[in-house]
Order: C-alpha cells, then structure tokens, then sequence
C-alpha cells in the first residue's frame, strides 16, 4: 500500500507501481461513459497548488478530480498572493487550514513538494519539481507502455534529450528499472547526467546503438531557452542527429512505439509526420495521464496521515 | 487495447489483495460442514432462477444481466446459459464493479481495490438484472444500483442473489433468491471455486463470526 503522499518515484515499491497501474486501468472505463464521472471523492477538496505554469498537467489533475466528483480548486502563481512574495510555506499553511483533502503541487526548485508534505496534514502529491521527480508522468508512461506492450519487464527502453534537467527522465528512469526494463538514455554529451550509470542505466551518444532494438523510444522536450545557452550549437544540428524520424526509428524493434510528454516541438524532438501517428502514442499517454491521476487521487485523497507507510 | 484491465505482467498477481476481496480465500480447500450450499445446489437455484425470470419478464429481448463481481460475474454467465437452454434466448452479460460507489470508502483507512466493469451495450429501456453472490445489508445493491442510472436509464431493475443471509439495512428488495441462509452479523460468507478465482465448481460457505479469520 503506498504511503501518504506521491513525492517520487524513488520513493515506490514495485507492489506501489502496479497497484496505482491497476487501478489506473479500471479507471480507464469511466471516461468512456454517458456520465463521466464516479462519487467516490464526492464533498471532498483537491487544491492544485501550482507555482511554475503548466496547463496540461493542471488540467489533467482537475479532470481527473471532477471525474471522482471531488472539489478542485486551482492557485497558481498568477491569481494567489504567491506573487507577493508570501513564503511557499505560509502559503502551504494557510492553504492547510482550509482542509483540503489532498494538494497537488508543482515547483520549479526541487524539493518542495517534500517540505510542503512535511507542514500539511493533507496528502501532497508531486506534480512535478524542478529536475527532481515528476512522478504522475512517469506513471502515466508505464500505464501505456504497459498496455501497448502486454508487459514491461524485459523491455529496452531508450529515453532521448535533455537528461540531466529533465524530472520526467529521471522519474522515467527510476520507474522503468524497478519494472524489469532494460533504461538507455541518449542525448548530446552536455545533456547526460555524470554518473547516470551508477543508477543502472545505459548512456550513449550514438542514436544507432541507442535505438537498436528498442522497445519504447522517448523523447524528451527540448527547452529551447536553453538553445541560448552551449548545450548544444543549434536546433538544427539537434534535429539532425537526436531528434526521431522514421529514419532513425528504424534502428529500433519494428514494432516500437515512440512516446513524448508534450508539447511536441515539431521537427526538433520528433518529425512532423511521427508526431500525429502511429508508432507514437502521444495522444494515449494524454488520456492515460487523467485516468492514471484519479488512480492516484482514489489511493490518497482523504487518507489519514499516519507515520511512515500505511497497511 | 487488448490488456486493459489485466495486471501488468503475471506479478501484479502476488499483490496482497485487500481483505474484503471475495475470492482471496480462494486457495483449494476439502469442502466441510462450512459449506451451505454446494455446487450442485447453486446449479439448481440458478436453474430455477432461470424460469422464475422467463415466467415474470414478457420480452426477455429486453433483459440484460449486470453482474456484481467479484461473485456475481460466473452466476450470471451460468444464468444466460440456463435463459438460452429454457427460452432459447440470447441475454446480453454485463459487469458492474460497485466499488467507486460505495457508502463507506473514505471511513476506510486503506482503498479497496478496484475490479472491472464491462457494460457491453446500453441500460436505457432494458430491464437490468443486478447479479449478487451474496445479499447482506442491502449497501452492494444500491451502489450497483446508483452505477447503472450513470449509464443510462433502464426500464426496470430487477435482482438476482445466489444467498440471502439477510440483515437488511436499506428498503432493498431481492427479487430472486436461490437460497435464504439465517446467519448472525459477524458471520462469513463467500462464493468460492475449487479450482481458486472462482473457477470449477462452486461452493457457498459460511464461517461463523472469529473463525477462519486470517
């Protein structure tokens, strides 16, 4: 049974990953009802507490709230006083004595879902902090690699971009290990972490060796503010030599699906024609993404805090 | 997508499943004085059911049979079977986990895991028939009942309930019973398979209220 809050990924056990898959899956159903929407979370409230914009994310998180019947109310830095330079954790405070049910948090400075959790009675559910954890979207993954390919175990999964600033990576990577799979990460050698090894994880900088025979190949969003900067020299040459084309994904397994967690740069991480349609699977892991959130919000909203884990 | 509500790979199996699961006794075990209805009976009452539903329902082409799983899902598979033996009729087969509309979720510490829900075509204008292994407070039956009005508005709900073991505590009515059993509050009592998973033949057992306990 997973504990009170989703800070990370790190954090799971194996039997915690295919528990929230589980449950994911049977939640898959309801979006395909006349009524979308189940009273499971009925008079409880969910705060989306988002201090870094993000419409996907929040919007998917509301969704899947109001699908349990749950209240959810959104602070973000443009309509709170977060602006006025309150402390996160006044804020956290202030927020907990309006007894919530459960917070959901994204930040850009990592760590602070983990200090939030620690002030609020409520469960805090990581949506995403820094270049530490994004624990939701690592999930959502596994529940759609799950369901492309019948299992996980077994599968060689190469993630592609930005390693070393990208939360979705690292929660990708940590996810995919304890699920059996074989995790290659490729990027320019500026975007792969020192030491990522040591977790693990296979590191290369040639695309043919890290596409052959994968399974799943991941793209990764290039932050092109970061272009500025001397990651690398160009979005050309990154197109050119990292970003996934039918050329290059025939490297991989025939049968490999190609995955992104949006926004898509069109023509940098994948091209235009690989965006829209199969092998990539964007679009499912947008739909997964809800289902598997009011998995997490059913296992945790309105839990009790008790210390440590739970049952 | 062909694995949607299959756990992913066979290890999801060995997760410790909740305590309230019906079938996670299921390990084979000598049928002894605790059972209260075996096999052959529970193929009897389902047979008779069968008739009792051709003889109160005119238009069986209307009737759809929601099963309540975990319990509910072999007896109404064997009750389509008995309509298509009878009256030469094709009944439709749904599942209708109960679970998310449950009275007492969230006085509960742990979540009870979810089971699947298949409703193969439309409830409106059909006559729903709620399929329950065993019918107690009467809880179950009106969560199933809440769930099948968000999928369209039947013409009528009718129920099905292998046992009735009683200790009502809503106005709920079961229209169909294969056996009634006296028991006390505490006491047990689980539809079970040889075979584990409610597979082979069936059993219904009753364990008096600290026995068997685990």
């Amino acid at each position: 049974m997973i504990a009170t809050d989703l800070l990370g990924i790190e954090d799971l056990e194996r039997s915690d990953i295919e528990q929230i898959l589980e449950a994911a899956a049977h939640m898959q159903e309801i979006g395909d009802r006349p009524v979308k929407k189940v009273p499971t979370l009925r008079g409880r409230t969910i705060v989306n507490l988002f201090f870094e914009p993000s419409t996907r994310t929040r919007t998917s998180f509301e969704i899947a709230g109001k699908r349990l019947s749950a209240d959810v109310v959104n602070f973000s830095t443009s309509s709170s006083s977060l602006s006025k330079a309150e402390s996160i954790l006044d804020t956290a405070r202030t927020l907990d004595a309006m007894q919530p049910d459960a917070v959901v948090v994204r930040h850009r400075v990592a760590g602070v879902p983990k200090r939030i959790a620690d002030v609020l009675d409520a469960p805090v559910i990581n949506a995403g902090d820094g270049a530490h954890e994004h624990p939701t979207q690592a999930l959502l993954d596994l529940l759609t690699v799950w369901q492309e390919k019948g299992r996980i175990d077994g599968l060689t999964v190469t993630i592609i971009g930005d390693i070393v600033h990208s939360r979705v990576a690292r929660s990708n990577i940590y996810g995919f290990l304890k699920m059996g799979a074989e995790v290659r990460v490729a990027g320019p050698p500026t975007m792969l972490p020192v030491g990522v090894q040591a977790l693990g994880v296979k590191a290369f900088t040639s695309m043919r060796e890290a596409l052959d025979g994968a399974d799943v190949v991941m793209a990764l969003r290039i932050q092109l503010e970061r272009l500025s900067g001397s990651l690398f020299p160009s979005i050309r040459e990154y197109a050119e030599t990292f970003g996934i084309s039918r050329r290059t994904l025939r490297y991989a397994k025939d049968d490999a699906i190609v995955m992104h967690p949006g926004p898509v740069n069109r023509g940098v991480e994948l091209s235009h024609d690989l965006a829209d349609h199969r092998p990539s699977v964007i679009l499912d892991q947008v739909r997964n993404g809800v289902a598997l959130r009011m998995a997490v919000l059913y296992l945790l909203a309105g839990r009790e805090r008790v210390a440590g884990r739970t049952e | 997508m062909p694995n949607r509500t299959q756990p992913p790979s066979a290890t999801a199996r060995s997760a410790p499943a909740p305590a309230e699961h019906p079938t996670g006794e299921a390990a084979p075990e000598a049928p002894d004085s605790s059972t209260v209805l075996d096999d052959l009976g529970i193929r009897r009452a389902l047979m008779r059911i069968a008739h009792e539903l051709v003889e109160r329902n005119d238009d069986l082409s209307r009737l759809y049979l929601v099963a309540v799983p975990n319990g509910g899902v072999p007896l109404a598979r064997q009750l389509a079977a008995n309509l298509r033996e009878v009256a030469d009729a094709e009944v439709t087969v749904g599942i209708l986990d109960t679970t998310l509309y449950r009275d007492d979720l969230l006085a509960r510490g742990a979540r009870p895991r979810l089971r699947r829900t298949e409703m193969p075509s439309v409830v409106d204008e059909r006559v729903v028939v709620l399929v329950d292994d065993v019918a107690n407070t009467g809880r179950t039956i009106r969560a199933a009942m809440d769930a099948l009005m968000d999928f369209g508005r039947p013409r009528g709900v009718q129920v099905v309930a292998l046992v009735d073991r009683g200790h009502r505590e809503l106005p709920i009515k079961i229209d169909y019973v294969g056996k009634n059993i006296p028991t006390q509050a505490g006491d047990r009592v689980e539809l079970l398979g040889d075979a584990g998973d409610l597979e082979g033949p069936l059993r219904v057992v009753l364990r008096p209220e600290g026995e068997g306990e685990r």
